[in-house]
């Protein structure tokens, strides 16, 4: 079974009138999912054997619907690795309260999805089962960390998929992909079963081809959870309810920061004719400055490294997970298992962070970190006292070919500028595909990012956008064969 | 700032429970300064008077009531454990703890 | 030369909570190895912490008990370091904003009154527990992980050991009759760390410090700091320095022992734990919780002493612990006479619970069944000696006296229209014993009683008795 040309609606309906069974679907999904792995390596674990809900319910629009998860969060029964050394074997004896939810909703949990080691990258390079490639171009990454999840939905393994972002990593690798990913407000989401990797920047979402499909499952898995002490009570709406509609009168910013000649000319272009498009159709375009833009990359680098630094502490490997087999001792048991468990990546953002919080450290690294934080954020308040959303591009390019920045940790961080923001300030923000680019031939991510708690206009302009260019009738050229 | 040395990476290294070759390290250590004076550039920014924000949550930390609640059964907290015995996690004898708590 | 002490202590207690402080595993002391514990406690990957409001409650009657000021807003911190019982490898605990600053207690030590102030209280998680194996292993067993601390850690002011323990007994008593935690230092619900530094008497630097952990009676706190005065005085007037280290105090030779000399402050990398966002303690909350305060040791010994007029020796022993005062206080409650509730439960009670090595929680007595003998007592409807085998009942079973006494017709025989006639009788079968009784012979009255006693099996009471026998007497 190929999902290219299927929404959840469309499965529903099928599975309601008879015409696909949920157990064979499962089966059937498995089945593509292994043939088009080899070529795109998009999974870490497939369930070929994944539970199907009984009495199934189908006013329940997800009840049969394989749904991937990335292998950051965790799937009672079935492996859970963040994609490290150090999780390799890792079988979880507890259940995220995302996977609680979808199954609850009847939905069918197929498989893990690739990704950047504990999320920290942007290409799926840095995972310990080897990378993704990307469907519309097999030399090229996926984009990253949820570049597994991506790639999956992009080339039909899945109709939607869960992702998690901290820094961009929903939204790049969805820009890469040319596929709708949306991440929500910060504690929108509980992330009990999130792996960690900065609490206070981790947001789980959604990754789908189509935007219907992604309010579908966010409709699912947000609200209050007792076992998350930062998930918002907040009701959730129905995020279905804000599609279709236009966009007159809608108040647009545009950060000026965000369409810089550092942005490469096809993304520049692509992402101008929706905003030109926005405007012919009513929208108020309003050209504005986050004037902390161009200090968001340190301060990002700074805060993830330090929280992540604390959270990945615990892999020791004294109670799960890898443990050296040569320590002789306990400070051995220790430093051999962590040096040997963890990929660079992830031993530099360590080393960053610990450095970070360190005595004599502390105040001139993340003391100012936090406090700049405070400026980005209000940048952002001020831009919503006028605004509806922020649009721009999510990335300033396509996505580039595998090996080519793995080496360069600097260039490879400047890649997140234009995502980093939404997670230091917690507002939703997506990516929808505006169409491939004229220089490159690959896709383009339109950003929108709303008010704290405004999925609803992320999804409105999102939803417009894919009905204008239809971009989810192309298909990805690299699995031609 | 002060040169990222190798000796700053090795202190940090020993906080964070890792180790580099000497080969790693001198790939590291000049990408470690490279990132750092990245960081230097905050300094730049006027922070006189901001508070610092650590979080970005709509309310303050809720509660739990006070009610004990079985989740896993020892069986079940052992099912990772690399190396065990009579329900006890097993690690190289501890020889001194570097620390109060 | 003349040396100046200065001595600081950080006290941890155990809260009193039936849950964890993060996790809702059972908070239980003595479970087989790992039986207590969820995938919080064990910090797997994905998990939260949420925070037990009991924990909370507990802190702040401590913190009001200390007149301490309770902080408007209050942060949990991460603190890092690697270590087998610490399983994220960082000690959720409270750094920057602590639950309460600025308290003191007051002692009295060597005739005068002190006030020995704390610097700050915070709440925090407790460890694993790890067993050396002589094998070339250690075992973690992690049921004690998450159970909730109150770390109370006092300004560096003291300057002797009596002073310190003074301050000990105090804060002791002050968190124990909170009730918040059962202060037990057998039981590792109280444990206590100090540190000594001594420097020349009007030098204004402190000297360097010296700190030892978990002592494990107030008596080795006295021994270990004064030990640790005398050592650091030798080394300063031999022309040495004091190293700053962490000394153990052996218990055997009574001398303290380098455990490590410490290279520096160990770099513990505080930082804002991003998991839990901020609590700010409502004023209502606090003023609640102050109303409902319970009694402190002094309230009640100036009731004891003053209202009750107990010896302010028994009023000590029955304060000693929380329990026992609140048992007399429910015993008194139940219409017991103080003084004799008191009476009895400084020596059955308190024998009882000696011979078979009970707590007052575990044993069948119960503060009603205590005052309702003492009631039968009073009223005379049994006797002392009566009560005795009354109170064995009573204490192993917990029988209700008054249905025990009932039962087994153990009531004593006070009813005069009863005796009256049999006093009667026996006088005028013993005409010798009366006269003996004019000739001024006391014994004579003796005699009489006992023959009473034996026609009525001992249930007479002796106090009717001999009250009609004088009056049958002194009219012949
Ligand atoms: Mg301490
Ligand atoms: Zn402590």
């Amino acid at each position: 079974m190929n999902y290219l040309n299927e929404t959840i609606d469309s499965l529903n309906d099928k599975l309601k009138k008879g015409e696909l069974d949920a157990k064979q679907l499962a089966k059937d999904t498995a089945e593509n999912i292994k043939k088009t792995d080899e070529k795109i390596n998009a999974f870490i674990t497939v369930d070929e054997d994944a539970k199907v809900a009984e009495d199934l319910n189908f006013d329940n629009k997800l009840a049969g619907v394989p749904i991937a998860i990335k292998d950051n969060i965790i799937t009672e029964g079935l492996k859970t690795t963040a994609a490290s050394h150090i999780l390799y074997n890792f079988e979880p004896v507890y259940e995220s309260t995302v996977v609680a939810k979808l199954k609850a909703a009847q939905a069918t949990i197929i498989g893990k999805t690739n990704m950047d080691e504990f999320a920290m990258g942007s290409s799926t390079e840095t995972s310990y089962f080897g990378d993704t490639k990307n469907p519309w171009n097999l030399n090229k990454v996926p984009g990253g960390s949820s570049g597994g999840s991506a790639a999956a939905v992009a080339s039909g393994e899945v109709v939607a998929a869960l992702g998690s972002d901290t820094g961009g990593s929903i939204r790049q690798p969805a820009s890469f992909n040319g596929i709708f990913g949306i991440k929500p407000t910060y504690g929108r989401v509980s992330r009990w079963g999130l792996i960690a990797f900065a609490s206070s920047l981790d947001q789980i979402g959604v990754m789908s081809k189509r935007v219907k499909d992604s309010a579908e499952v966010l409709n699912v898995i947000a609200g209050a959870d007792d076992r998350d002490a930062t998930v918002s009570e907040k009701e959730v709406p129905d995020y279905t309810a804000f599609l279709g509609k236009d966009v007159k009168g809608l108040r647009v910013a545009v950060p000026k920061e965000y369409m810089s000649d550092a942005v490469e000319a096809g993304v520049k272009k692509a992402v101008q004719a929706k905003i030109d498009l926005l405007k012919e159709n009513g929208a108020i375009i309003n050209e504005v400055s986050l004037p902390h833009t161009k200090y968001v990359v340190p301060t990002y680098y700074i805060i993830a490294s330090s929280e992540a630094s604390a959270n990945l502490e615990r892999y020791d490997g004294i109670r799960y997970g890898f443990r050296a087999e040569d320590a002789k001792n306990l400070e051995e048991v220790f430093v051999k298992s962590r040096s040997e468990g963890f990929g660079d990546e992830v031993k530099r953002r360590i080393m960053l962070g610990s450095f970070a919080l360190s005595a004599g450290a502390y105040d001139k690294f993340f003391l100012q970190a936090a406090k700049v934080r405070t400026l980005i954020c209000q940048d952002f308040a001020k831009v919503f006292e006028d605004n509806d959303v922020i649009v721009g591009p999510v990335s300033t390019e396509t996505a580039f070919d595998l090996n080519s920045e793995i080496s360069d940790p600097i260039k490879m961080y400047n890649n997140d500028i234009l995502t980093i923001s939404a997670n230091m300030a917690g507002i939703p923000a997506a990516s929808v595909p505006a169409g491939l680019s004229e220089t490159t031939g690959m896709p383009v991510g339109f950003q929108i990012m709303g008010n704290r708690f405004d999925e609803g206009h992320v999804f409105q302009v999102a939803d417009f956008i894919e009905r204008s260019n239809k971009f989810y009738e192309q298909k990805p050229a690299g699995l031609e064969d | 700032m002060e040169k990222v040395t190798n000796d700053t990476i090795k202190h940090v290294a020993k906080l964070a429970k890792l180790e580099f070759s000497d080969e790693e390290l001198t790939k590291f250590t000049p990408q470690m300064g490279k990132i750092l004076e990245m960081a230097e550039e905050l300094q730049a920014v006027n922070t006189d008077g901001v508070e610092e924000t650590v979080q970005v949550v709509d309310r303050d930390t809720v509660f739990r009531d006070d009610v004990p609640e079985k989740w896993q059964t020892r069986d079940e907290m052992m099912k990772n454990v690399p190396d065990k015995s009579n329900g006890f996690v097993k690690v190289p004898v501890i020889i001194d703890k570097d620390d109060d708590q | 030369m003349n040396f100046k002490s200065t001595i600081g202590l950080e006290v941890h207690f155990e809260l009193k909570t039936k849950s964890k402080i993060f996790s809702p595993s059972p908070v239980t002391y003595g479970a087989k190895p790992n039986t207590e514990t969820n995938v919080i406690d064990w910090g797997y990957p994905g998990t939260l912490p949420m925070v037990n409001k009991e924990v909370y409650r507990l802190g702040l009657m401590v913190a009001l008990a200390t007149h301490s000021h309770v902080n408007p807003v209050t942060h949990f911190d991460r603190k890092n370091y690697f270590y087998p019982d610490n399983p994220k490898a960082y000690q959720i605990t409270q750094f920057f904003k602590p639950l309460a600053e600025n308290g003191y207690v007051e002692v009295e030590v060597h005739g005068q009154k002190k006030k020995i102030h704390i610097h700050e209280m915070h709440i925090e998680e407790d460890a694993g527990k790890n067993t050396h194996g002589t094998n070339g292993f250690s075992y973690v067993d992690y049921n004690r992980q998450g159970v909730p601390l109150l770390e109370v850690v006092s300004e560096p002011e003291m300057t002797d050991p009596d002073e310190a323990v003074a301050y000990l007994e105090k804060l002791r008593e002050i968190v124990q009759f909170t009730g918040a935690s059962d202060v037990k230092m057998e039981e590792g619900s109280m444990r206590i760390d100090t540190n000594i530094s001594i420097r020349p008497a009007g030098q204004k630097e402190f000297g360097t410090k010296v700190e030892m952990k978990n002592l494990n009676s107030f008596e080795h706190v006295r021994l270990s700091l004064a030990y640790e005065q005398k050592r650091q005085e030798q080394i300063l007037l031999s022309g040495g320095r004091v190293q700053i280290s962490t000394r153990r105090f052996d218990t055997n030779t009574g001398k303290t022992v380098l455990e490590r000399v410490k290279e520096g402050d160990a770099d513990y990398r505080y930082f804002p734990e991003p998991d839990l966002a901020p609590y700010h303690i409502k004023k209502e909350w606090v003023d609640e919780i102050a109303a409902n305060l319970p009694k402190t040791a002094d309230e009640r010994r100036d009731i004891y002493v003053n209202e009750y007029g107990l010896k302010p020796y028994d009023a000590n022993v029955l304060l000693q612990s929380k329990e026992s005062s609140d048992f007399f206080d429910k015993a008194v409650a139940a219409g017991a006479d103080p003084k004799q509730a008191a009476n009895w439960m400084n020596t059955q009670v308190n024998g009882y619970l000696n011979e078979n090595h009970a707590e007052l929680k575990d044993i069948a007595l119960t503060p009603e069944n205590l005052a309702a003998m003492i009631k039968l007592i009073s009223d005379g409807t049994i006797s002392s000696k009566i009560a005795k085998k009354v109170f064995a009942e009573t204490v192993a079973n917990g029988t209700d006296p008054k249905k025990y006494v009932e039962e087994n017709g153990m009531a004593q025989l006070s009813d005069e229209s009863v005796l009256t006639p049999m006093v009667k009788e026996v006088v005028d079968n013993n005409p010798q014993s009366v006269e003996d009784f004019k000739n001024g012979k006391d014994r004579a009255i003796g005699f009489l009683v006992g023959q009473i006693m034996k026609q009525t099996r001992g249930k007479a009471n002796p106090k009717v008795i001999n009250k009609l026998l004088l009056a049958d007497l002194n009219a012949r």
